[in-house]
């Protein structure tokens, strides 16, 4: 080692760091470098130092409202004129501890800055901040729905003080608010974070939540006249820290602590939002959105979480039904798949069409696509279903993974022939329809047109008009039952998980697929996967597992999500952490 | 007609015998077992079972220290769920109860229950069969039934009932020897073979145990005194290996519940497990019958009192036999009851402990015990001078065979367990 | 751990027989069962013994007279003094019971209730009592003090449906109980 003075001279710390952009914090004790201007919280964050907080949310503003985020600040004393500042063996400067506490969340760090996470001042604080929001608490954890995954209660057990010194009444708020369709108001729970004010300004961009009153009566209600009725209401429901908001769907169904969390993606629209699916047993309880920051960052529209009641529903086909004699009976796997086979054998390639669907995982579409090319069969389309973009986060385009059929099937429109088709059928050219999960209805087939047709065999979710035309119905497997990959609109490849197990006797699609063609092979869907990326060059390389939570961008399609260009806007001008 | 007649006796022998002695003696000695077992735990037992009266409308119930038990237990396993797992080899799996229980009471065709009874002149023994080959039957029947054993242990496809039929396999062929060994002196003794001539020799001359009364100028009171000796050390490697043969109590390690479940009938339920049930108290009671037979006089009352009540008679009807046949159930009972105290007394045996016992132990000591009963049978015979010296060279043998025992036994090792090790 | 060799000690001649420890053996169990068929059998006067051994005979003679109080019977939910329901189906003791015997469904209370602050009470509350092994834990972890372990203890019955002890069921074992809990008071 040479004098470790003149190395200090040469190389400061904070020069080594700001050739980086970066500064250098103690954080704890622990000398470390952080990007310049980052908050205090995410500096800590970013070493697994955490900081408990209400208000803070790094998608939102920071209001630095509920104080929870205390820490203790220190910064080198100024030198005086004329005198270097004193510096330690490592060439950091000594640090002066500020007397008061600052938020963490609202400041950002600077040049050998101390923060300091514990400690007595801190921890005081802390107590002091959680005794005075408990004040006014009811305390009804064992009814409240957020029991279990609760900040308050999180943070009353590890920073509170146990007992209440109040003696007085509490305040009484109203309780049990009906502040919108899907969202229920406890204003008692309430500890005043504004989450969800600056949500539905700032993200939903519908400010109809505001705090009224003052002091230990602010009470959060909803603008006279309006309701919230967004459709994003029930992501404040997911950021709310306390029970104060809750969903009425999910409102006393279960309690969180029996559900397991299945991560999957949403099927509604070309987004595929992330999405995490509670279960108990085999049932859904509900489903809340999962960051991605890529896809739909922490946010997910209630039209597409709550829509996964059918799964279970009346309404589900749980066994292979076979109709004889105009009427449908229950069939075993084996009849089924048997009477669908000598169905289509009576047929000609020409005379048989395939209708698929462009809800189906690349993995279906894939030996879709096998199917047809070993029946020798053309006609072969997907069904397109297209609405309008809310300029959020719901897509155009309401099928999900109309590009993982762009890339399987190799065409650039796969549901270009369904006119074609539809024209068959008129003519009586077409006699024989498989039907992969699509209600033909919705694609332009009149029941005349249905009738007209000799032989059609569906896989189906659900009863419906297809299901009911059909010569044998296959049940299959919802998006929460399968495993299986889709390509959302900007060219992101990602994974669905398996939550529940197929209803009844139900199957996975993929099963049914291989069985039709008569198949032994292959056993797993990772096998289906292999055999998929030797075809598509965008796959090579990837299997199910190194798709990862989070899914891999393989195409440029040029399409963007409206709520991801806002927040990257946001996040430039400084707004949001992000 | 003769021929007809013979064939009414030997049926009525057969079913009375067997169907209507030995194997109400099964369900019996179960309820002694439970009963008894109680009494020296400080428990009750099942006293409940009775006749239902109250069902027809009676005040009270009869309960009768709950002798119907055995019969309700019966039932019971009658009426259970006859469950044959899928792994087992089905043949075999249905085969092994069955050839448990049957030559347990196939031995019992030798046994004489009683003293000849005379019926309008024509005299039946009450025996199944007069064999002159009696323990020897006995021994070639009974060791079948660790066939049933060990093949209900591999059958089932399962580890501990294979475990419990290997030790059961091995273990019966361990104390087959020393059982045929230590018989030897008692027939060397007896001179016969024929289970009936041992009892009578025995009602008329003392039992082998007894021998106070009957002595004469052939049977000598001071020869059986001397032959005492050999009977008792026969008496006691005899009882101790039926007990290993019947895998009763401290010997029951095919079946011991701490380490094997349920030994080799783990799989079985209902009434297959109810005749493995059956096998082994019946086993247990012609056992006891063999051990009666052999030393304690069978049937005889003993005293000299046997003629007497032979000569007993009603008219043509002489139903001494009958009395005897009582005496003998009674003997019977009472060693069942003995082996009921000792399996609730002694605690069971470690393998190697059993293995040692019946290789080591029994075998040698009954070897010896076979040349010491014939040089005592063989002495009169004989001058003092060989019988004196043929005692020395026993005793010789006797003591090197003992020295040999000390030299080979294990020295105790040092501690060296995982406590020893730290 | 400080280690104790442990020697065996050495038998004597006689001792190794074994039969003489074998008799005394016989001896001692002998004289249980004689003690016993006399009558005199230890701890046959203690409780409401039969004098057959310790034991007790059960139709006849009954437990009930020596309850002691830390008795743990069947769970049952209780009410308090005007009728209310106590539990609010927070689910803890559902999810706290070892072997899995409570099934519990949560409803709402209706707005026009005159409890509907309380908000919540149990749809359904079933009880398994096949499965259900007396260990108290829902009692300890009930946080409204709903769930109790009663002194019943004959819970039988002929067929599994029977032995579900349903939300009737539990109510009209647990009856009434008077104590502090105040979740229906409007200022708390």
């Amino acid at each position: 080692m040479s004098d470790p003075a003149s190395t200090a001279e040469a190389r400061l710390p904070k020069d080594i760091a700001a050739e980086k952009g970066m500064v250098n914090v103690q954080i704890d004790g622990v000398w470390r470098q952080v990007p310049k201007g980052t908050r205090m919280i995410e500096a800590c964050r970013m070493f697994a130092v955490e900081v408990p907080h209400y208000c803070y949310h790094p998608k939102l503003s920071s209001p630095g409202n509920c104080r929870m985020c205390l820490v203790q600040m220190g910064m080198p004393p100024r030198p005086a004129p004329g005198q270097e500042p004193v510096r330690d063996e490592n060439g950091y400067e000594s640090i002066g501890w500020m007397p008061r506490p600052v938020i963490a969340c609202a400041n950002t760090v600077g040049e050998n800055m101390g923060i300091r996470t514990t400690g007595e001042l801190v921890e005081k604080c802390r107590e002091g901040v959680m005794e005075f929001l408990l004040i006014n608490h009811p305390l009804d954890c064992p009814i409240c729905d957020q029991a279990g995954e609760c900040r308050l209660q999180e943070h009353s057990v590890g920073h509170g003080r146990g007992q209440s010194r109040f003696v007085d009444m509490k305040v009484k708020k109203p309780k049990n608010v009906d502040i919108g369709p899907r969202i229920r108001l406890d204003d008692e729970r309430c500890i005043m974070c504004s989450r969800c004010i600056r949500f539905m300004d700032e993200v939903a961009g519908d400010p109809v939540l505001g705090f009224t009153q003052r002091g230990t009566y602010t009470t959060l209600t909803v603008h006279p006249g309006r309701k919230l009725d967004s459709n994003y209401s029930l992501n404040t429901a997911d950021i709310c820290p306390v029970g104060a908001l809750t969903s009425n769907d999910f409102r006393f169904q279960m309690r969180v602590w029996f559900l397991k969390e299945t991560k999957t993606i949403d099927v509604n629209c070309g987004t595929g939002a992330n999405i995490v699916v509670w279960t108990r047993g085999n049932k859904i309880h509900r489903i809340t959105p999962r960051q991605n920051d890529e896809v739909n960052s922490c946010w997910m529209p209630d039209s597409h979480r709550l829509n996964f009641h059918y799964i279970d529903s009346d309404h589900r086909l749980t066994e292979p039904l076979v109709k004889k004699d105009g009427r449908h009976h229950a069939a075993s796997w084996t009849d089924a798949l048997a009477a669908v086979r000598a169905g289509l054998d009576r047929f000609s390639a020409a005379e048989t069409a395939i209708i698929a669907s462009a809800r189906m995982t690349n993995e279906e579409l894939h030996l879709t696509m096998e199917l047809a090319e070993a029946r020798g069969i053309e006609e072969i389309t997907t069904v397109p279903r297209s609405g309008e973009s809310d300029g959020i986060l719901i897509s155009a385009d309401r099928n999900p993974n109309t590009t993982g059929a762009r890339l399987v099937w190799r065409r650039e429109d796969p549901s270009f022939r369904l006119a074609g088709i539809l024209d068959g059928v008129r003519s009586g050219k077409i006699k024989a329809l498989l039907v992969l999960g699509e209600d033909l209805t919705e694609a332009g087939f009149t029941a005349d047109d249905l009738a007209k047709l000799d032989f059609i065999a569906s896989t189906q979710l659900l009863a419906g008009p297809t299901a009911e035309a059909s010569d044998v119905v296959l049940p299959g497997a919802a998006f929460a039952e399968k495993r299986g990959s889709m390509v959302n609109v900007t060219g992101r490849l990602q994974r669905l998980n398996r939550a529940v197990e197929p209803q009844g006797q139900s199957r996975d699609d993929w099963e049914i697929l291989r069985d039709l063609a008569g198949r032994k092979e292959p056993h797993l869907i990772e096998d289906v996967f292999k055999s998929m990326a030797a075809k598509v060059p965008e796959f090579e390389g990837l299997n199910l597992s190194k798709i990862g939570d989070l899914g891999k961008a393989v195409v440029e399609t040029g399409v963007t999500i409206p709520l991801l260009e806002n927040e990257r806007a946001r996040k430039a001008a400084g707004q949001i952490v992000g | 007609m003769e021929i007809l007649i013979q064939l009414a006796i030997i049926l009525a022998k057969v079913i009375g015998l067997t169907f209507l002695v030995v194997l109400p003696l099964v369900p019996i000695s179960v309820y002694f077992e439970r009963r008894f077992s109680a009494v020296i735990q400080d428990r009750v037992g099942p006293n409940r079972v009775g006749i239902p009266l109250t069902l027809l409308g009676m005040k009270k119930d009869f309960h009768f220290f709950g002798l119907v038990q055995p019969m309700a237990d019966g039932l019971k396993l009658f009426l259970k769920e006859d469950f044959t797992p899928v792994h087992v080899r089905k043949a075999f799996y249905w085969l092994a109860p069955a050839l448990t229980v049957i030559p347990a009471l196939v031995t019992v065709c030798v046994v004489p229950f009683g003293s000849p009874i005379e019926i309008g002149g024509r005299e039946v023994e009450l025996v199944i069969a007069n064999l002159d080959v009696g323990p020897l039957f006995v021994f070639a029947v009974s060791s079948l039934a660790v066939y049933g054993i060990t093949l209900a242990g591999w059958s089932s496809n399962s580890k501990y009932p294979f475990v419990g039929g290997v030790r059961s396999t091995a273990q019966m062929i361990s104390y087959e020897i020393a059982l045929g060994l230590s018989i030897i002196p008692v027939l060397l003794y007896y001179g016969d073979l024929n289970l009936s001539n041992i009892v009578q020799h025995q009602a008329d001359h003392g039992w082998l145990l007894l021998p106070f009364w009957g002595h004469d100028a052939e049977n000598p009171f001071i020869h059986k005194l001397l032959f005492l000796i050999p009977a008792l050390i026969a008496f006691l490697i005899f009882t101790i290996s039926i007990f290993a043969e019947t895998n009763r109590m401290p010997f029951d390690l095919p079946e011991c519940e701490t380490e094997l479940v349920g030994g080799y009938h783990t799989e079985y339920s209902s009434m297959k497990f109810a005749m493995f049930f059956m096998g082994e108290y019946a086993a247990m009671v012609i056992g006891s019958a063999l051990i009666v037979t052999l030393f304690l006089g069978g049937w005889s009352v003993g005293f000299g009192a046997d003629a007497w009540i032979s000569g007993l008679a009603i008219g043509s009807f002489k139903f001494g036999g009958l009395i005897h046949l009582g005496v003998f159930l009674a003997k019977l009972v009472a060693f069942i009851l003995f082996f009921i105290l000792v399996r609730w007394t002694v605690p069971r045996f470690r393998y190697d402990q059993l293995m040692r016992l019946g290789w080591v132990i029994f075998f040698e000591a009954a070897l010896i015990n076979v040349f010491l009963a014939a040089l005592i049978v063989a002495a009169p015979q004989f001058t003092a001078a060989i019988t004196i010296t043929g005692g020395i060279v026993l005793l010789a043998v006797t003591g090197a065979l003992i020295w040999v025992l000390r030299v080979s036994e294990p020295k105790t090792l040092p501690n060296q367990g995982l406590l020893g090790s730290n | 751990m400080p280690v104790i060799k442990v020697k065996r000690p050495p038998l004597a001649t006689g001792e190794k027989f074994y039969l003489g420890a074998v008799f005394k053996g016989f001896i001692i169990t002998l004289r249980h069962a004689i003690d016993s068929m006399r009558g005199k059998t230890r701890g046959a006067k203690d409780l409401a013994s039969s004098g057959l051994g310790a034991t007790m005979q059960f139709p006849e003679q009954r437990w009930d007279d020596h309850m002691p109080e830390y008795y743990r019977g069947a769970p049952a939910l209780v009410t308090d003094e005007q009728g209310r329901e106590r539990c609010v189906s927070c689910q803890l003791c559902e999810f706290i019971c070892p072997p899995k015997a409570i099934k519990i469904e949560p409803g709402e209370i209706p707005s026009d209730d005159p409890w509907a602050k309380v908000e919540k009470r149990p749809k359904e509350f079933d009880i398994d009592m096949t499965r259900c092994i007396y260990c108290g834990m829902c009692e300890e972890v009930c946080p409204e003090q709903a769930i109790y372990l009663r002194k019943d203890y004959l819970i039988t019955g002929g067929t599994r449906a029977e032995m579900i002890h349903d939300k009737k069921k539990l109510y009209e074992i647990g009856g009434v109980r008077v104590g502090l809990v105040n979740k229906w008071n409007e200022l708390k």
